[in-house]
């Protein structure tokens, strides 16, 4: 796929995820009647590209992982459309489809998991984990699996050696691999990563990284990337989704993103993650109060009670996800008059702003 | 430089088990001054929990303090060696959360569900101080106002299960600071929690060690945590404390291959998009499969053949309050495994 190689990475669209809702009933009662929903994904719209690499972050609550189950239809959604483009070239609705017609489709989206010691059978061999998508999809030959094994084992950089061992000889890092070469083994278009480096270790993350962003400019994948580590996100994304409370608040290109955020959250989120240098120490925003409950959200914009430009409209009505600029969107009514910092290398920390929710206190 | 609260020399601590003994620190040394925050930072099996467990003596069997020096002043000022105290003596109990308070990463485990968070206050407050029970209850909302908990007098009667992450490690720290110590070790504190909340909690530490004047040891993987909340820091790897310094030089001027390439290949958010991280070759042993001579040998961009895979390299001063373990700073590596290190200076 050497189409893919580049800036920028375009493809044709492959995913198209369009209004997605995913609403849990709470029940109470004998009679087990709903007396609410969780909207745990409330409206989201994005799509990914050919070769692409999309991300969702947000803190736990957000939506993220719900919506990424929903594409795989691990959950079925409330409404919205989820169009997929098959490798015969037609647009599928995942969301719509019943459940048998499902499986040719699945071969063509794989997971990779977060934790490398739970997501891998301790009783089988490293063979037999790679196989088993080949066989359940018709690979009969026990040679040509073996075959395949090897070719993937070389894909995700292990000897073929380790062949025959079980995943407790191996280490985390390892043990990711081979949830990677299990994931590649159907040559899927599509592959969901959700949170695949936040068990590793610091060293090792880098070496999984490293191997994802290879695989994708090889292979031409496109990976939705599901994380709450924005360091992480930099370092793979072509563009990202900020969520919040079941919405998506902010999608922009990855650097954009990380220079010029548009939404209050975005801004402090960036400024929440520690830098790993001393010396720009004092740039943070710290949000009063905690995530608003997605049984429960708050009136007009979600984000409201805590962001710090909060102003009356925010309280009352609920904004839309607009288009700001090229492919920037933002779900926010101060976006166009507010400047909001973002982080940018190179350049000395910015002064120190103490903001506290509710109260401007912005400098 | 102050001088120390609590210095640790050459503290071993080994697992015993029937496959072999695992030796999760083994040889580690650190100052803590007064009002300083010293950060022991590390990737897994490094060593870094069972030290902060070492120095509070409640290493879990088949652990045990093995070698070394634990050496704690006391408030009357007398000097204590905690690693030669009984683990369950009235002395260590009285230090322990009386003197030395501390805060682990799962507020979930660490808090009883069975008790409310009140009378946890309760209890902790009482085991150090002879209060009355009303007393040490409005002591309690207290300290729950102090870490920044709304309505503490409410917060008193609930359960640690109907709480937030971030208000459970909240009351972490008004329980770990309930007999006002000196001393605070915090052990991947914000490590189960989501960014904005873990920021909320760093400040949180930063403002009642301003407060307090606390000394504090802060445990962690994080390098940006380190960054922003630590003056000293102490790098460990496989039980060894391979270097120690200034924040500052440690992130600007580090001097072990280690802390380099731990550096390097930390994901950030001021990195380029899609930019390749430069990474650590392999990955950290198995504490039964521990390399000979110096342990990061086999991962090390500079090892150097014959020398680093035979001994154990000492700690080299390099400078004021700085020094490194390792051969590259040793004069005409000779691999000899010099005597005790000397940015420290002998025990107190």
């Amino acid at each position: 796929m050497s189409a893919v190689q580049g800036s920028p990475r375009a493809g044709p669209t492959i995913l198209e995820v369009e209004e997605l809702r995913k609403w849990f009933p709470i029940r109470r009662g004998l009679l087990r009647r709903v007396v609410g929903h969780v909207r745990a994904v409330d409206d989201v719209s994005f799509s990914i590209r050919r070769g692409e690499t999309v991300s969702l972050v947000g803190e736990s609550g957000c939506g993220k992982t719900t919506t990424s189950r929903c594409i795989l239809r691990a959950l079925t959604p409330t409404s919205g459309a989820i169009r997929f483009r098959t490798e015969a070239g037609r647009q599928v609705d995942v969301a719509a489809l019943p459940k048998p017609d499902l499986r040719p489709l699945r071969r063509q989206m794989q997971m990779i998991f977060q934790d490398p010691f739970s997501s891998l059978n301790p009783r089988m061999t490293i063979t037999e984990i790679i196989a088993e998508p080949l066989y359940v999809n018709g690979m009969r030959s026990l040679e040509e699996r073996r075959a395949r094994v090897r070719e993937l084992l070389d894909l995700v950089q292990l000897p073929a050696a380790y062949m025959n061992r079980f995943p407790h000889a191996f280490s985390g890092g390892q043990r990711q691999r081979i949830g990677i070469a299990r994931a590649l083994a159907l040559n899927p278009a599509l592959i969901v990563a959700d949170e695949p480096v936040s068990a590793l270790d610091v060293s090792v993350q880098a070496q999984i990284l490293n191997l994802l962003l290879d695989l994708q400019d090889r292979l031409g994948l496109s990976y939705l990337f599901v994380a709450h580590d924005l360091s992480v996100v930099k370092h793979v994304s072509d563009r990202v989704a900020v969520m919040y409370v079941g919405k998506i608040v902010e999608l922009a290109p990855t650097a954009e993103l990380f220079a010029r955020p548009l939404h209050p959250y975005t801004e402090a989120l960036l400024s929440a993650v520690p830098v790993p240098d001393p010396r720009r120490r004092s740039r943070r925003i710290v949000l009063k109060g905690e995530v608003a409950d997605p049984a429960n959200p708050p009136s007009g914009c979600h984000f409201h009670p805590r962001c710090p430009y909060a102003v009356e409209r925010c309280r009352q009505e609920e904004p839309a996800l607009r288009e700001l600029a090229g492919g920037h969107l933002a779900r926010c009514h101060r976006a166009e008059e507010l400047t909001l910092t973002g982080v940018q290398e190179g350049h000395p920390a910015p002064p120190m702003r103490v903001i506290q929710g509710g109260r401007s206190r912005a400098s | 430089m102050a001088e120390p609260i609590l210095s640790v020399r050459g503290l071993k601590t080994w697992f015993h088990q029937d496959e072999g003994i695992v030796r999760a620190v083994d040889g580690a040394s650190f100052d803590l001054e007064p009002g300083r925050t010293l950060g022991i930072v590390g990737e897994s099996g490094c060593g870094k929990s069972v030290t902060a467990r070492s120095i509070l003596r409640i290493v879990e069997r088949p652990g045990r303090v093995e070698a070394g020096e634990i050496w704690l002043k006391r408030a009357d000022g007398r000097l204590v060696d905690l690693a030669r105290l009984d683990g369950q003596g009235r002395e260590m109990r009285a230090i322990r959360g009386g003197e030395i308070g501390y805060v682990f990463q799962e507020p979930m485990s660490s808090l009883s569900a069975f008790h409310t968070i009140g009378n946890q206050l309760v209890e902790a407050i009482r085991l150090h101080a002879e209060v009355s029970k009303r007393a040490a209850r409005s002591r309690g909302a207290e300290l729950l106002r102090m870490v920044g908990i709304p309505r503490p007098e409410q917060r008193l009667d609930s359960y640690s299960f109907e709480l937030s992450g971030g208000l459970r490690q909240r009351v972490m720290i008004a329980l770990a600071l309930a007999a006002e110590p000196r001393i605070l070790i915090a052990d991947e504190p914000t490590t189960a929690l989501d960014v904005t909340t873990q920021a909320q909690i760093l400040d949180l530490i930063r403002r009642l060690q301003q407060e307090r004047d606390l000394a504090v040891i802060l445990i962690t993987h994080d390098m940006g945590v380190i960054a922003e909340m630590t003056d000293d820091v102490v790098v460990m790897y496989l039980g060894h404390d391979v270097e120690r310094g200034p924040v500052d030089a440690i992130f600007h001027d580090p001097k072990h291959p280690y802390t380099r390439s731990l550096l390097r290949s930390i994901p950030s958010v001021l990195a380029t998009p899609r930019s390749r991280l430069r990474t650590v070759e392999g990955s950290i042993p198995h504490p039964y499969a521990r390399p000979q001579g110096c342990a990061f040998h086999p991962r090390c961009p500079d090892a150097i053949a014959g020398v680093c895979d035979r001994a154990i390299p000492a700690a080299v001063p390099l400078g004021a309050r700085r020094d490194a373990a390792c051969f590259l700073h040793h004069e005409g590596v000779s691999g000899a495994t010099a005597p005790v290190p000397t940015l420290l200076g002998p025990s107190p």
